[in-house]
């Protein structure tokens, strides 16, 4: 509520300094804004920043460290029965008076200590909260007193506030480093955590996954059911199946759009596509589940088969036809790179539109089709929601695509969702693989995007 | 290739295409029986490819069409419900006591006279949705008036029966094997014969939060769920992405620096989304702090999960912009960042759009990651703040994948055909942004 008012009122602030500015600025000068150094748009500018930006620091700053500075008061309020001891026990503590403070039932008898220092905890925020309230709306106020009064007719607005939204601009473009960062960092950080439990030969090369064994510390062999070998397996079983789908068909696909099709087939084949492409996965999951598994699964008892009802083949096939639309439009931009001078060059020398493609157009887009299909293989091993939906949960050592297999995305699906202890091994294996999936999938990219960027320029 | 084009050389073949004309082994001195032979041969291979091509896209369209029409055949029908007319006596006692359930049970009783005994009435118990009461109750308390009065209302049948006026059961199987008793086929079929039994319009699968029973669960959680992470996300996404594009189109310098922050977006734009959600979990929600379920912490993984892609469409957008134009602007004395501001961004803007709803279009249909924070929990009510327990449309889809009654897998196609409804109509309005404001320079 609290932090709702001080956004309106840093709001209202930023726009009155705004104003202010602008008009004082005009008015410093008589109303001959020629003779300011700056735009009096620049000074209303000038105003605002300085009523806004101290504040939105300050505010930053003070949410980021509020609830963690009033637990340490709580804490060290508290007798040291309750705050020594191992890592769990004083987070399970912290989390009974968060809990508490927000009013929700921690589902036992609490400790009338901690009963106290949860009320205690919720007054200190709702002080901290008040505080910043006021500090913040009278830093505000300071800062617009202070910019209006810098403003007159030799004031250099504009570089300053040049200055101000480049920083704000690079600032902005480290987003997406630091998204990266976090992601290594957190994958990184909480996979180590694993590894001090499990061994990472074990994980790699272990052939036995049953994480469910691990969910009691005393049971025998609860950390030789970490091996991933049948997870890869699985994996790359299902890859290969949607592959066999994808390549084949997106490839044609896109050699017959650029190719053959005449203007009027491709203003209606590329929408299909792109409608197609444009599926969320989560659909996709729900046909494999249940239009395509008992499908295929009649088929095959029709020819006498014994297959699985979550089979391998189901979730592959329908995620090639996922992948389709991804291959074909990343192959028709190599196919149309490749110069017209190759194809008339070919022509002239009496080879057919085929033969042309064959011997000719494809070998020349050769690297950039591989690096589409690295690309679709990174995107196939990285794709949740079919396996999740449409392929087992057993870890089954394979080839036989007509058997239910597990995948490393489905794994971590199933471990993280519902709720979890947070330290179980059982947990943090979901951290193991996703950063093995990680690792391959930026190795695949990595690769697929330089052969890509390479391969643009030769033609360019 | 090459001892193809020595012998073949001078059989001119003008055209690819033209097959029929050179056909006729005639004239030129080179067009033996054989060669004859081998051009048969090779524009025959040449029509086998050019098929096998149309076979292609035939079978990406064919795939288009199962799916979709899959879907609409399992979840056309669910925009319906069917509904039990009842003779309701609003009995003032039982209404004080809000025991509305036996007062709806005795309607339904009177009218089969015929049936007395205890298991007879349970079966027409079940006919009526455990919801029915809470639909009375709120016209009670629309209107207190009607209580001691008799009222005629339509109130929601059990799904089992609305999937037996759809035709979801296949009556010719034995009682074993169908699912569903003789003895409530009979008593729906009673009821569909009087008129007292029929389908309506179904507004509880917009209006409702999730529930156990098909017949009362809906989207409309799920919904206001999807617009405040969207909202997040775009309020996130979309400025940062186009400051980061303005900066590494416009002003950055081209040093190793700019190239690790170009090639860093790349890789992210292809990193798998079930990543995201880890990050999202291990920062968000673990180091952090943030509340589980929270669209706010949704929006935020799916803004850095759509940043590449605004990022990445700015970009291309930025660089379509002729020099011609920030030169003119510099030339009158614009600064860099005014020639930005002023001109180069409003033209790229509807590239820019494009590529933003496209983004958007992406970040609404996403799943995997937002299971990992938690938005896969059971939510009856309708969120009201960005930090409630929420759950987004295609979370919603896939926790009703799971439920094995046939009403969810009807609900579920429906939601499906919201969804992509939604999808086409964001798609379809970033092509036609593109068609209008497409410009060459």
């Amino acid at each position: 509520m609290q932090l709702t008012l001080l956004a309106l009122i840093l709001a209202l602030l930023t726009v009155i300094g705004f104003m202010t500015g602008r008009s004082r600025a005009a008015a410093s000068v008589g109303g001959r804004v020629a003779e300011l150094h700056s735009v009096p748009s620049y000074h209303g500018v000038y105003v605002a920043l300085w009523a806004g930006l101290p504040a939105l620091l300050l505010f930053v700053a003070w949410t980021a460290s509020e609830g963690w500075l009033a637990m340490q008061l709580v804490l060290s309020s508290l007798p040291e029965r309750l705050t020594t001891g191992d890592g769990q026990s004083v987070a399970l503590l912290k989390a009974d008076i968060l809990n508490l403070a927000r009013g929700i039932a921690t589902g036992r008898e609490p400790d009338p200590l901690v009963q106290d220092a949860a009320r205690r905890y919720a007054g200190l925020r709702d002080l901290a909260d008040w505080s910043l309230l006021a500090v913040g709306a009278s830093l505000a106020v300071a800062g617009l007193a202070w910019g209006r009064h810098r403003i007159g007719p030799d004031l250099r607005a504009r570089p300053v506030v040049e200055r101000v939204v480049r920083v704000a601009l690079i600032v902005c473009s480290m987003v997406a480093i630091l998204t990266t960062v976090g992601i290594v960092l957190s994958l990184l950080f909480e996979a180590l955590r694993f590894f001090t439990v499990v061994s990472p030969l074990d994980f790699l090369f272990g052939t036995h996954w049953s994480p469910q064994m691990a969910m009691r510390a005393d049971q025998v062999g609860s950390s030789g059911s970490f091996g991933a070998i049948p997870l890869f397996a699985g994996t790359l079983l299902i890859t290969v199946i949607a592959m066999l789908v994808a390549v084949p068909v997106g490839l044609m696909a896109a050699i017959y759009m650029s190719e053959y099709a005449g203007r009027g087939m491709r203003t209606w084949l590329k929408p299909a596509l792109e409608i197609l492409a444009g599926i969320p996965t989560v659909v996709y999951g729900f046909f494999a589940a249940l239009t395509m598994a008992p499908f295929v699964r009649s088929v095959g008892e029709a020819l006498g088969l014994d297959v699985s009802s979550e089979s391998a083949l189901a979730a592959g096939i329908v995620m090639g036809v996922m992948i389709i639309p991804f291959v074909s439009s990343l192959s028709d931009d190599v196919i149309n790179a490749v110069p017209q001078s190759l194809r008339d060059g070919s022509y002239g020398l009496g080879a057919t539109k085929s033969e042309t493609i064959k011997q000719v157009v494809l070998p020349a887009a050769l690297p950039g089709i591989v690096a589409a299909v690295m690309l679709a293989v990174s995107r196939a091993i990285g794709e949740t929601m079919i396996v999740t939906m449409a392929s087992g949960l057993t870890a089954n050592m394979t080839a036989n695509p007509l058997q239910a297999v597990t995948t490393v995305t489905t794994q971590i699906a199933t471990l993280l969702v519902g709720d979890q202890e947070f330290d179980s091994p059982k947990t943090l294996s979901a951290f193991g693989l996703g950063l093995v999936l990680f690792l391959v999938t930026l190795c695949l990219n990595m690769v697929a995007l330089r052969v890509v960027r390479t391969y643009r320029e030769k033609y360019d | 290739m090459t001892d193809l084009v020595e012998q073949d050389v001078s059989a001119v073949t003008p055209s690819p295409a033209s097959s029929s004309g050179s056909n006729s082994p005639a004239k030129s001195r080179v067009r033996s029986e054989a060669f004859a032979r081998r051009l048969r041969a090779r524009h025959a291979a040449e029509r086998r490819f050019r098929l096998a091509g149309a076979a292609a896209v035939a079978l990406a369209a064919l795939m288009l069409v199962v799916l979709l029409g899959s879907i609409v055949a399992k979840g056309g029908t669910a925009f319906w419900e069917a509904r039990i007319r009842l003779e309701v006596m609003l009995d003032p006692a039982e209404v004080a006591e809000r025991n509305y359930m036996p007062l709806l049970r005795r309607a339904l009783h009177a009218q089969f006279p015929q049936v007395t005994d205890r298991a007879g009435r349970r079966v027409l118990n079940d006919l009526l949705s455990s919801g029915a009461p809470y639909e009375l109750e709120a016209m009670v308390a629309k209107n207190p008036a009607l209580v001691g009065t008799t009222l005629t209302v339509w109130v929601r049948a059990d799904d089992e029966i609305d999937q037996l006026v759809k035709g979801r059961y296949r009556r010719d199987l034995p009682e074993s094997e169908r699912g569903l008793s003789d003895a409530k086929i009979a008593a729906a079929d009673a009821l569909l014969a009087s008129g007292a039994l029929a389908q309506g319009f179904n507004t509880t699968l917009f209006t409702a939060g999730d529930s156990r029973e098909p017949e009362q669960a809906g989207i409309g959680g799920a919904i206001v769920g999807s617009l405040l992470t969207l909202l997040v996300t775009m309020a996130l996404s979309v400025p940062v992405g186009i400051s980061a594009a303005v900066y590494l189109e416009e002003f950055a310098p081209k040093n190793r620096w700019t190239d690790l922050i170009e090639v860093n977006i790349n890789n992210l734009a292809a990193v798998p989304s079930i990543i995201f959600g880890l990050l999202g979990l291990a920062v968000f929600l673990g180091f952090f702090g943030m509340p589980r379920s929270a669209p706010l912490v949704g929006g935020l993984v799916m803004a850095l999960m759509t940043l590449p892609v605004i990022i990445i469409s700015a970009r291309v957008a930025l660089k379509a912009v002729p020099p011609s134009i920030r030169e003119a602007a510099l030339g009158i004395g614009a600064s860099p960042l005014q020639t930005v501001l002023h001109h180069v961004l409003p033209l790229a803007m509807p590239g820019i759009l494009t590529g933003t709803i496209i983004g958007m279009a992406r970040a609404l249909g996403e799943t995997a990651p937002l299971l990992m924070i938690g938005m896969v929990a059971f939510i009856v009510d309708v969120p009201h703040g960005l930090t409630d327990s929420a759950t987004v449309l295609p979370v919603q889809i896939y926790m009703w994948a799971d439920s094995p009654e046939r009403a969810f897998t009807e609900r579920t196609s429906a939601a499906i055909l919201i969804l992509l409804g939604v999808l086409i109509l964001l798609n379809g309005t970033a092509v036609i942004l593109r068609k209008i404001f497409e410009r060459r320079w």
